[in-house]
């Protein structure tokens, strides 16, 4: 893939340290680890979600529950830009999440439209107590009201660009990184 | 997401155009649609306003209730025509019958017809999805699929697999289609059958031909098992039924035979104790009731892939940077 030149935005320490203030911040507005649940979209936000449960881990000694959920099918799309034949699969915690309060973690907050999809999803699922919202960066650029309730960093993304997050199990690497989108071929 | 599955087109007419490829794209797709059949609430909203019209012009009761289950899954608006009791029965032609459901501002017509040909006749005469759902004695593609699905499931993959198909071959359109998936994805396959229920000319569909179903135990590790349609015996194909289930039923005793265990299919509706015996049907290696369960997940699948819009704007999408 021609990335000729991403432009660093943040690196596996900053990451790192962001992740830990995220893992607290959730810990605090939730009041502990009780009933939480941190539900990674996929595919990035599972990895993001698996890094907070460690951070969590570490800071409370507690495993907190989680799972994840693809929205390919909850998209608003199909019509116009055709079915994506790689359909993740969604899993629950095996406790279920009624009654619990619902961290969706997403790598990048953009349009907002993943995550409605994510919150129609998961009312399909069960009555969770709250949902909150987690992101690692925030792009701005939101075509419906809703906003993350934790945000690990604002970033500008200029014309022609796009905000990658990278991740170790899918990436080789722990980073955030602006690269150009045009000349893609496929 | 880099890769670029490839695309079904239109309609799905048959397997026996479809490449190795897309045979894949449709069971991969099938298998995270299980997972909502095993869910609480049992649909996703994917195919919400979508008009799906199922058009049975012969008697069916799995693969339409199939379809119905997998159009409701996946949120689609369903209406089920069957010829007794519609204009079919006053005489109207097919394209006809097409054309005012179309003017009904329809998106998809799965279609099960007595005719060969009826679905690809059709399919080429309205602008709608057509779905095949059998056709005569040509094919009937969801079938195949999901007889691909179960054996893939339960041997880890199909290349390479020994496949025989026993019983009526020669009307069996669920033999076709088996036979054109599994010789895509590279088994090899076998029928067997009484010499008046075999095509004349079996091995040009690229298959090898046993005249007794003992070979055909001892050569394969799959057995698809065909319902003896109870008509033939009528038009004189077999004797009788207690013959038929002496040469050709499939028992444990011919299973015993083998000497290992034998994955055991059979499309139902099963007469027991004519083409297969109540205690291989029940038995620990039949999966025939995963074949049902796995028909609702590849229809849904298919459903899918076909009824989204443009599959080539997702690459332009993705190139936006849409998340």
């Amino acid at each position: 893939m021609p990335e000729d030149n991403p432009i660093h935005v943040m690196d596996e320490a900053d990451v790192r340290r962001e992740i830990a203030r995220l893992a607290r911040e959730i810990v605090e507005r939730n009041g502990g680890t009780g009933h939480l649940v941190l539900m990674g979209i996929h595919r990035r936000g599972t990895q993001i979600a698996a890094l907070l449960r460690d951070a969590i881990e570490q800071a409370e000694g507690v495993r907190v529950a989680s799972g994840s959920i693809d929205i390919t099918l909850y998209r608003d799309d199909l019509g116009t830009i055709g079915p994506r034949p790689v359909i993740g699969e969604s899993e629950l915690p095996p406790e279920g999440i009624d009654d619990m309060c619902v961290v969706l973690v997403d790598d990048v907050a953009y349009t907002g439209r993943t995550v409605r999809a994510a919150m129609n999803e998961l009312s399909d699922w069960g009555r969770p107590r709250r949902i909150l919202f987690c992101v690692l960066v925030d792009r701005g650029g939101r075509e419906l009201p809703i906003q993350p309730d934790f945000t690990g960093r604002e970033v500008e993304v200029g014309e022609g660009q796009r905000v990658e997050v990278r991740v170790t199990e899918l990436d080789g690497r722990l980073a955030v990184e602006l690269v150009r989108t045009e000349p893609e071929v496929a | 997401m880099t890769t670029t599955a490839p695309t079904l087109g239109k309609d799905l007419v048959g397997l026996e155009h479809l490449s190795a490829g897309q045979l894949r794209t449709i069971l991969d797709t099938a298998e995270p649609f299980k997972e909502i059949s095993e869910r609480r609430i049992k649909k996703v909203p994917v195919l919400r306003g979508k008009t799906i019209v199922n058009l049975f012009f012969e008697a069916s009761t799995r693969t339409r209730i199939s379809f119905e289950f997998a159009e409701k899954r996946l949120s689609a608006d369903t209406v089920n025509i069957s010829t007794a009791g519609s204009s079919v029965s006053k005489g109207e032609t097919l394209v006809d019958t097409a054309r005012n459901l179309e003017a009904m501002r329809i998106d998809m017509v799965v279609m099960r017809h007595g005719s060969s040909g009826a679905a690809q006749f059709l399919a080429d005469r309205i602008p709608s999805n057509v779905i095949n759902a059998g056709d005569g004695r040509h094919e009937h593609p969801t079938q195949g699929l999901l007889d691909l699905l179960t054996i893939r499931d339960r041997m880890g993959r199909i290349e390479g697999l020994k496949v025989a198909i026993v019983g009526d071959i020669l009307h069996s359109r669920v033999a076709r289609s088996n036979i054109y998936g599994l010789l895509t994805l590279g088994a090899e396959v076998a029928v067997c059958g009484p010499p008046t229920l075999m095509p004349p000319a079996a091995t040009e569909l690229g298959v090898q031909v046993f005249t007794r179903v003992e070979e055909a135990i001892e050569w394969a590790d799959v057995l698809n098992v065909l319902r003896l349609q109870l008509e033939r015996m009528e038009a004189g194909y077999v004797p009788s039924l207690r013959e038929y289930n002496r040469i050709w039923g499939v028992s444990n005793a011919r299973l015993d035979a083998a000497g290992r265990d034998l994955l055991i299919l059979h499309p139902g509706p099963m007469n027991r104790g004519v083409e297969i015996d109540s205690d291989v049907a029940d038995g620990p290696n039949s999966v025939i009731l995963n074949q049902v369960t796995n028909g609702v997940a590849v229809r849904m699948a298919v459903l899918y892939l076909l009824a989204g819009g443009q599959p080539e704007k997702a690459e332009a999408a993705k190139q936006g940077g849409e998340t």
